[in-house]
């Protein structure tokens, strides 16, 4: 989850990077090796379910409201594919082969792995500094104008300053925390609130979400909000230089002087 | 999980190794003892083997221990889904085509295994037994779910009129469609929801939803919802049914599992 990007320099250098100081190793330290098996990890386990999540949505592309929904009920929204069910009413005259066995199957694994690993990787975070160092703004950075500095320089496209190799800029930082504190415990939240005997022994916990439909709604458009960020770290990753970002996220330094 | 920036530690890594050698040490005989927990405590599933066996040893696990006695979610009279939906039903058979126009009354459920006195049931000796009825949600493993009211008579009492001994494990059911049979373990037949159903919305239980009679487990997906269910077997080797998996389900690549 915690991932290596980094585009756009806030005018005036404001962001404090203290893992920058005094970094004249020739190849300076960036990411603790539990952040990078956690993070690796999370990426397969982020493809596994994005795989089988829309895997398992062709066996109804229908989404509704509410506790209940069927085909013999009102839509909140279709997706225009065709269906892994024959019932489900389409518009397109074929059915797909049925896949869901296994994509549950995986779905699920993957999902006490990526909870098992998120745990791990935010319970370590708290505990070694990790998020209040790396994660919650720098000090000078805790200011709406700081915010639009770092949000102006990224719809420039500006490329980020060599500083920006060692430490994450505000925006970085804001988005992170956004995914690990409330995109992705929510999309578990929603998860477990489609299971019956989760709900049965929580109810409230599908009850506040206004019911079991809502549920996979939500889980549904979270799921498409977490795909967004990982396509858009993957593309500021890119503008910083994939493969310095990529290699400092498997060995765990930044080399100097590119 | 150092996160010193400067780099300068051999010791620093000497001491990461160990801590990670140590780490993987008790990882691998945390697991061992949780298997072993897992498994006298009866928190396998009869499908574990294979590459998704931890993914549903831990579904199952996790839910036996937060949410054994647990009750399923039920609703009002007016959260009933008007009109019930019905997914369908395979073409009935010739012999089912016979019962059904003889109104069901030489529809027969089986129950043999370990009990102390296996016999036969008609539909019409089951109602004579105390009747439940519960609004419980109907959710399918593919996305859809309905409201609905069901009565029937809880699957304990009936297990209480046969004797049930105390080795038995699983209670085995088998619908008059070919090749349709599941399984539950005690804790969800001996549940106070769990009914097998002759009716629905005060009404007989109709063909499509599985009449005469079918089981009714509202803590799990639709697919342990058997319909036409005419056997059931309480065994304490669900190794010895099918393939050994504990449903056909398995067999397809669904889990016998289905609390999620």
């Amino acid at each position: 989850m915690g991932g290596s990007e980094s585009v756009g320099m806030p005018v005036g250098g404001s962001v404090a990077s203290a893992s920058a100081a005094g970094a004249d190793a020739r190849a300076a330290r960036r990411h603790s090796l539990l952040v990078r098996i956690t993070h690796w990890v999370s990426t397969l386990c982020f493809i596994a379910l994005l795989v089988t999540g829309a895997e398992i949505v062709l066996s109804h592309p229908r989404f509704y409201w509410g506790e209940t929904g069927n085909v013999g009920t009102p839509v909140l929204f279709k997706i225009p594919v065709p269906a892994s069910r024959h019932l489900v009413p389409t518009g397109y005259n074929y059915t797909l082969r049925d896949q869901n066995g296994w994509s549950r199957a995986l779905h699920f694994q993957a999902a006490w792995f990526v909870v098992l690993t998120g745990l791990l990787y935010v319970i370590s975070g708290v505990l070694s500094g990790y998020f209040r160092r790396e994660l919650l703004p720098a000090k000078g950075d805790r200011s709406l104008g700081a915010f639009f500095a770092t949000l102006k320089s990224h719809l420039r496209f500006a490329r980020p300053g060599p500083e920006e190799a060692h430490s994450y800029n505000l925006l970085q930082r804001l988005s992170y925390l956004f995914v690990i504190f409330v995109a992705f415990p929510l999309v578990v939240w929603t998860g477990l609130a489609m299971s019956p005997t989760w709900d049965a022994a929580f109810p409230a916990t599908v009850n506040l979400l206004g019911g079991r439909q809502s549920a996979r709604t939500i889980h549904f458009f979270d799921s498409v909000f977490l795909l967004l960020f990982v396509l858009v770290h993957v593309l500021m990753v890119w503008f910083a230089g994939f493969w310095s970002r990529t290699l400092a996220m498997i060995t765990g330094r930044v080399k100097e002087g590119k | 999980m150092s996160d010193s920036s400067t780099g300068n530690a051999t010791g620093n890594s000497r001491r990461k190794l160990i801590t990670g050698g140590l780490a993987a040490v008790a990882g691998v005989t945390g697991l061992g003892v949780a298997a072993r927990l897992a498994k006298r405590y009866g928190l396998v599933p009869p499908d574990a083997g294979g590459i998704y066996g931890p993914g549903e040893t831990l579904n199952y696990a996790t839910q036996r221990v937060l949410a054994r006695h647990s009750k399923a979610r039920e609703f009002s009279k007016s959260q009933i889904s008007k009109p019930p939906f019905a997914n369908e039903i395979a073409p009935p058979s010739d012999a089912f085509k016979k019962l059904q126009a003889g109104g069901f009354a030489d529809w027969r459920l089986t129950i043999d295994g370990l009990v102390d006195h296996p016999g036969t049931f008609s539909v019409a000796e089951l109602k004579k037994y105390p009747s439940r009825g519960h609004i419980t949600e109907l959710a399918c493993e593919e996305g859809w779910s309905y409201i609905a009211e069901w009565h029937g008579v809880p699957l304990a009492h009936v297990l209480d009129v046969v004797g049930v001994q105390p080795q038995a494990k699983y209670v085995v059911y088998v619908s008059m469609e070919p090749d349709t049979w599941d399984s539950i373990d005690m804790d969800e037949a001996r549940h106070p929801q769990t009914l097998l159903a002759y009716g629905m919305n005060d009404a007989e239980l109709p063909v499509v939803h599985g009449g005469p009679l079918r089981i009714r487990v509202p803590r799990q997906l639709g697919y342990k919802n058997v319909k036409f269910v005419n056997r059931l077997t309480v065994t304490d080797d669900i190794k010895k049914f099918g393939k050994g998996l504990g449903s056909v389900s398995p067999e397809y690549g669904y889990a016998w599992y289905a609390g999620v």
